[in-house]
């Protein structure tokens, strides 16, 4: 690497790209070795607490593998310098909490916009606003969903362990190549400094999924960037590689040049959000516990499902039927399964714990009928498992 | 004499930057008397001259009517969000340092939204050509007053006239740190050209301002007339000094007429790009 303090670096560290064997790890930093097993070769970010960890461990692990750093001026800029990278061809990641979140909106748009596949890691923070900036919160997850202009279909993963942020970042680069999506992995501030054992595996057992390139040799014709194949995905071609690809954030044809029709919109816009919504089965992960006789259905993701696993297995030792769903995957949401176990009959409530004000509860209540009974809590601090017990045994 | 005699083969008439154009594309969506086009033709001329395949050119675009200039060309190009082109550019150049990235903006989009962007870019000295259109106005949402209308000119934001101190964007660019700093206009075309050119040719940040008429939305409501009319201000009052040192002077004031503009290719200097 020509660059000076890089080729320092490269000098003073040598490490490899996966640090394969087990670890007691920093839950951002693990999120930041799953960005490197998975090949990440791009970071842009902004500085911002409880996220930051991600962003030191990159700068002193990515250039010296070859990859870049940058610390943008701001979190717009960022996003929008990782959509530049990704469409040249680079895995690229930032991370962010809440505040930073809500300025990458107006890009993470463009980047779905262009189907340019890229990954989030918002370590989430007590909010609206500054809010607590050191304390956990998980009240973004709508946000994620819906959080810039217009529809469009994305994928959020939210890990409950440092193990799963790595595994699910690995997961998220090659959903977003595989989708040409932003991903997000929605950490919180709990499981973002939590450091637990890590176990990364081999090099070769890291799963990585390129994504679908163009198949022939430039034509001279233009490159359709936007013609998807039978899964809704296109192929990409990646800039300075003969194709002459046009993107742009206006409503565009299948060469990607703007066509400002409604029937144009309507078509494109449907196929950005279908792509995902058809392909959830195979995006979509989640954990039960005991559900298959339980009355009582405790639905929880990231920080608040460690809480809701202690309890329910409290409350089984009771002899209470009850059973948890764990979501991995709280975009798309997994409402298929939550039919199926509604279906079955025997459940008669959900419970769920959540860091927000019922961000999550809304998404459940309009599935069912039963009774959804919300353990909310504004943030700052997560559930304690008696509190979730208690309202278990009433 | 019939119609078909006259008719063009284009196979056999190919004008050296044809290739160079999306001419599927065609017609444009710019107003007549509209600078953008001309911009466009120097840009496209500059590849062609600069030694390098389009394959290694790519040109990225922020929003406006000079935002659209990335749809036209022949090279990767990419239209994204209003002031984020050179955050996204940023990531292509520094991703793919051996591409030749090119940034083709407006005023309202590099230097009012696009400002934080603007200064950081030429402070860490990436590796980009940037080419601003400045028409002083915005020109696709109908002729707002921006950061580098001159004080007194008029717009629908500001229907008494300017009144904000604009940008003097050479003097801008050269103190955050751009390594090429030159201005020109639309009437310069051979000159623009050559800057165009040695930007691609010289690693760094460098900052072109080329002043190009909107006659549509700046000029109709400050009584300049056709887009004609505006470059013979820019014949009559323009000065040439290349190399200029005092770019703290060279404001623009186009409503008092016995002013001038001064033009040239201002700054060439030496700074370590960024990543490269």
């Amino acid at each position: 690497m020509p660059d000076s303090a890089a080729a320092a670096q490269t000098q003073a560290v040598q490490e490899p790209r996966v640090l394969t064997g087990n670890h007691f790890m920093l839950g951002d930093h693990a999120c930041a070795e799953g960005a490197l097993a998975a090949g990440l070769d791009f970071f842009a970010g902004y500085p911002i607490t409880p996220s930051t960890e991600i962003a030191e461990h990159i700068a002193r692990r990515l250039p010296p593998l070859g990859g870049r750093f940058v610390q943008m001026e701001d979190e717009l800029g960022s996003m929008a310098a990782i959509i530049g990278a990704s469409v040249a061809g680079a895995r690229s990641l930032t991370a962010t909490s809440g505040p930073g979140f809500s300025l990458m909106m107006e890009n993470i748009g463009l980047a779905a916009m262009l189907e340019a596949p890229c990954v989030v890691a918002n370590v989430q923070r007590a909010s609206p606003s500054t809010g607590l900036p050191t304390m956990v919160g998980q009240s973004d997850i709508l946000q994620a969903r819906w959080g810039s202009h217009g529809d469009y279909g994305i994928i959020a993963y939210c890990p409950a362990s440092p193990q799963e942020c790595f595994d699910l970042t690995v997961r998220a680069f090659n959903d977003a190549d595989r989708y040409r999506v932003p991903v997000f992995i929605m950490m919180d501030e709990v499981v973002g400094h939590m450091s637990e054992r890590v176990i990364i595996p081999a090099t070769d057992d890291v799963p990585v999924i390129r994504p679908k390139g163009p198949r022939e040799p430039p034509t001279g014709k233009p490159f359709l960037s936007f013609a998807p194949d039978e899964d809704m995905v296109p192929p990409i071609a990646h800039a300075g590689r003969g194709y002459k690809v046009h993107m742009t954030g206006l409503t565009h044809d299948e060469r990607g040049y703007p066509a400002l029709d409604p029937e144009t919109h309507d078509q494109l816009i449907n196929r950005l959000v279908d792509k995902i919504r058809l392909n959830a089965d195979d995006i979509i992960l989640f954990e039960e516990i005991d559900v298959a006789d339980a009355d009582t259905i405790v639905i929880s993701f990231g920080c608040t499902a460690r809480s809701a696993r202690h309890a329910v297995n409290e409350a089984r030792a009771e002899g209470l039927k009850c059973g948890m769903l764990r979501m991995l995957t709280v975009w798309p949401f997994p409402e298929t399964r939550i039919r199926e176990l509604i279906q079955q009959g025997k459940v008669k409530r959900f419970i769920v714990p959540e860091v927000n004000l019922g961000q999550l509860r809304r998404e459940v209540e309009r599935l069912t009928q039963l009774p959804v009974i919300c353990l909310n809590h504004a943030g700052g601090r997560m559930p304690t498992p008696e509190d979730i017990l208690e309202l278990i045994r009433t | 004499m019939t119609v078909t005699e006259h008719v063009i083969q284009p196979a056999a008439n190919i004008h050296p930057i044809d290739k160079l154009l999306r001419a599927d594309r065609l017609p444009h969506i710019l107003c007549p008397g509209c600078g953008i086009g001309t911009v466009i033709h120097g840009y496209a001329h500059a590849i062609a001259g600069s030694g390098v395949t389009e394959d290694e050119h790519v040109c990225v675009s922020g929003i406006g009517c000079s935002g659209r200039a990335a749809g036209y060309v022949n090279v990767d190009s990419y239209h994204t969000t209003h002031g984020r082109a050179l955050p996204f550019a940023l990531g292509i150049a520094v991703h793919k340092p051996e591409l030749n990235v090119t940034v083709i903006s407006g005023d309202g989009d590099l230097t009012a939204i696009g400002g934080n962007h603007f200064i950081h870019a030429a402070r860490r000295n990436v590796n980009l050509n940037v080419i601003c259109i400045n028409n002083f106005t915005y020109g696709m949402t109908g002729g707002q007053v921006g950061p580098t209308t001159p004080i007194g000119a008029k717009g629908s934001t500001a229907p008494l006239g300017a009144v904000e101190q604009p940008f003097n964007l050479p003097y801008l660019a050269k103190a955050t740190g751009a390594v090429f700093v030159a201005r020109w206009t639309i009437l310069h075309v051979r000159e623009f050209q050559d800057a165009v050119l040695r930007s691609m040719q010289k690693p760094g940040f460098c900052f072109i301002e080329v002043l190009s008429p909107c006659p549509t939305s700046f000029g109709r409501a400050n009584n300049i007339g056709d887009g004609l009319h505006e470059v013979d201000i820019y014949r009559e009052r323009c000065r040439i000094e290349n190399g200029a040192t005092n770019l703290e002077d060279l404001d623009i004031d186009l409503i008092d007429a016995n002013k001038s503009i001064t033009v040239g290719n201002f700054v060439d200097v030496e700074r370590k790009p960024f990543m490269t």
